[in-house]
Parts: C-alpha cells; structure tokens; sequence
C-alpha cells in the first residue's frame, strides 16, 4: 500500500489554510520534544495566519519549533507552564509584543484532558495559597482547599505523532508523545504531523496510542529528518 | 567565596550527595532542574530508585554515550537521558495524575527562598523575567515528601532560608527537609530543626548565614557524604 491512501493526508500548506487569524490552536510538545515541525514552519510563511493563541507547554526553545512563530510574529498570546528559558519569549513579554498566561503544568495537562473527555473542569490542591489561585473559585473537600480550573479546548489542535496508520492511528517516540494524546482529543480539527505513514493493520493495537477517529488530518514532516538523534531541517 | 568549597559546582555537588543518601530502595522520586538534576550522577546503579520524569516517563536511566543520544528522549531539563530497566512512557496528563494523586514518594526540588516554617517559593522573583512555574505547583502539592536542594545563600551571600517568603509561594504545603552544602534541617512541625552541619562550616556560621529561627537538634551531627 502507498501512502496515499491515507485518505487523511494532505500537505501542511492545506493544513495551514485552514488556520484563521486570531485562531486559538493547541500545540503539542515539550520544548521542542514532540513538536510538528514542518507545520509550524509551514505557518512562520503564512500570512493569514496571525495573531494566534497557542496553548503549548512552553513556546519551543529560542529559534526553535514554536520559537521560530515567535520570531515570525505570529503569535499575539502564549499559554502554558513554562517560558523562562526561550529568552525571545521573555523579551517578547517585556516589550508588549505577547501576552503569557501561566498554567502549572499538571493543571494545564489535565485542562486539556478534560476539555477532550467532556469534563467542564475539576478541582486540584495545585496552586492554592498562590497567586495562580487569585480569582479562582475555592472549595474544601475533607478538609482540604481545592481550586477550580476549566477544561481547555480549542479550534485546531497541531500535534506530532512517529507514525501514522493509513487510517489516521497514532503511536508515539518516547517522551515526544507528551501534551500530544490529549490535545488530540481537544479540539475541532485535528491535525497530526508524522514522521511516517504506515499501512492499516501493521500497528498493534496495544500500541496506538490515540485512536483514528481523532485524528481528522495527517501532515508528513517532509522538511525535518533526524539526523544523530536530532531532529534537522532538510536542506532543500 | 563559600567557605571551604572552591566553588559554586563543588557546593551543588555536595547538596546532590547528600540528598541521594535520602533515597530510599523502592522510592519513586522527581527530580527538578537545577541542584536536583545532579543526584542522577551519584545513584548507585543497585540503589532501586525510580526516577519519574514529569515529561511521560517513570524509570530515567544515565545520559547516553553520545551516539545513542534520541532527543525524542528527554529529561524534564531536556537533556538527553536512556531508558532504565522496567521504565515506562506515558503522556503529560498521566505524569502528573502520578504527581498530584500522591503516587510520588519523594520530590527533590530547588528554591528561591524557603521560610522558617518550610514553606517554599521555587517559581517567581517579584519584577524579574521568570515566566514559568513548570510543575513545581503540582509537586509541592502532592509529593509524599519534599526536598528542598539549595546552596544556602544567593551568589551576594544574601540568605534563602528566611523567616518569611518575600518572593511568592508555591503552594501551602512545606518542605520536609532542607538540604545545603552546609547544613540539613528538617521541618518539624512548623520549626526548622538544624539535625547537621558540614565539616567546613560550624554554628557560628549557620546562625550568620540563616535568617529564619530554628532550634538545634539535641543529636547534630557532622553532615556525612559518602
């Protein structure tokens, strides 16, 4: 079988196009671990595509994945746990150039979980007594303060995936799959980019992490190979 | 100059020995960036001790020779690591169901500032450029046990162990124990407990060095490293 047969997948410039200004998008990843590449940089060409709000753990690493939209000015917000280390971000934030919303990370993981499983929102011991708690709705439980935090969804998710079935079921590289499997149920339109695409059938079963029936598009990251246990860009 | 310790490396590293002899056979424990990432490199390969990653993986093993190096393999300072014996993947939602549901004995964490009743603050400096808080909030919350690894004053000698939090907290929860590169206190009902003192140092210093109140052990100790 070929991989076009994989009625899910189109180019990432097809991917890109359905992207809107002012779009919110989940962004898998973990630092530039488990990052779609070639959409991202797809997009960092796009001029439609601004003034986004990505939902991403941190905004890649300076230059890098999601800091390469950073540069690109596409990104008006930013969500997640963690940008102290991507200076471009840091300085982005003291000039007015982005907006920083900061979730603690469990928070923020299970946020998405929730706004995939048709939860509103839960209740978690992390962050009370903080600041991340201020204006958050509080309640004891045996004893114990919670605060409320709501579920997270958004209109596209862009997720990273090692393989692909022909079908659209995911399996994942070690700790690339990360924020990946949830936000692949969180959003309207899925997107998994991949670095191979791979008959119906082949997969075992026990492996696919996420199942073909949330996966609405796949992407083939056909501008970065792995080189050295690195991910680096293909030379045109 | 910290006395007695060459440099700012030879403190940490000191910080990093003396906790792993807290790490009990069996223990599930997360290790933060910083100090705590350097505890890696003194576990013994028998010492039965799971490390979690909060980026999907329980069971992180030493870092790679270099051409086995896969940066789809990452620790949560994203560095490249190996996967242990028994190790396991999993997502960011299950991590940190792991964290918060209590299923982690011990996390070993580093901090800005502790205060005297072991309250922690490890993710904010009021006006300065610190844009995360990771999951150090998810851990303070719910690890079985904290550690706090600090060197004991800042790089203008400045102290962390203070009597009350100036920079913001993370979460209400306190510290078990406080480790630096000369003392150990445990956190004993709301009091700091000074249980050891390094060789290189001596009372007079700590009382100099620390600000927050804490009472003496009747059994100090000289702080053992190896």
């Amino acid at each position: 079988m070929t991989i076009g047969e994989c009625k899910k997948r189109i180019s990432a410039k097809d991917a890109v196009k359905m992207i809107q200004k002012g779009d919110s998008l989940l962004v898998g990843g973990f630092g530039i671990c488990g990052t779609p590449f070639t959409l991202i940089d797809t997009i960092t060409e796009s001029n439609h595509a601004r003034e986004l709000t990505i939902i991403s753990n941190n905004l890649g690493e300076a230059g890098k994945g999601l800091g390469k939209l950073l540069i690109s000015k596409h990104i008006k917000k930013a969500i997640g746990s963690y940008f102290t280390t991507n200076r471009d971000a840091v300085k982005a934030w003291n000039n007015g150039e982005l907006e920083i919303e900061l979730i603690p990370q469990g928070s923020l993981a299970e946020a998405i979980r929730a706004g995939g499983a048709g939860i509103a929102g839960f209740y978690t011991k992390t962050g009370v007594g903080t600041e991340i708690a201020k204006g958050k709705e509080e309640r004891d439980f045996e004893g114990e303060t919670y605060i409320f935090v709501r579920g997270i969804r958004a209109r596209l998710a862009l997720i990273k995936a090692d393989k692909a079935d022909t079908m659209g079921n995911l399996v994942y590289a070690r700790t690339a799959r990360n924020f990946n499997p949830m936000m692949a149920t969180a959003a309207d339109i899925v997107i998994a980019e991949v670095d191979e695409i791979v008959e119906a059938g082949t997969l075992d079963p026990e492996q696919i992490i996420t199942p073909h029936n949330y996966v609405d598009y796949v992407v083939l990251n056909d501008r970065y190979e792995k080189i050295g246990g690195e991910y680096v860009e293909r030379t045109k | 100059m910290l006395s007695g310790l060459s440099n700012l490396r030879d403190a940490r590293i000191r910080i990093a020995k003396r906790i792993v002899k807290e790490l009990h056979a069996g223990a599930v424990v997360n290790l933060g960036v910083g100090i705590p990432s350097l505890i890696q490199n003194y576990l013994k390969p028998d010492s039965h001790v799971y490390l979690q990653s909060e980026n999907g993986l329980l069971g992180m093993g030493p870092t790679p020779p270099k051409d086995e190096i896969d940066m789809n393999l990452i620790s949560a300072s994203k560095h490249p690591i190996s996967l242990g014996i028994g190790s396991s993947l999993f997502s960011s939602a299950d991590s940190f169901a792991m964290i918060r549901g209590g299923h982690i004995d011990i996390a070993v964490m580093g901090a800005l500032q502790v205060s005297e009743k072991g309250e922690i603050a490890n993710w904010a400096v009021p006006g300065k450029d610190i844009l995360g808080v990771g999951g150090a909030m998810d851990l303070v919350a719910s690890a079985k046990k904290i550690i706090i690894a600090i060197t004991h004053v800042t790089k203008d000698r400045t102290p962390k162990i203070i009597q009350k939090l100036t920079y913001p907290s993370s979460g209400t929860r306190a510290a078990n124990l406080i480790v630096t590169e000369k003392a150990l206190f445990e956190v004993k009902d709301n009091t700091l407990l000074l249980k050891e003192i390094a060789e290189d140092s001596s009372l007079q210093e700590i009382k100099q060095l620390t600000e927050a109140h804490f009472i003496i052990s009747d059994d100090l100790q000289t702080m053992k490293i190896n």
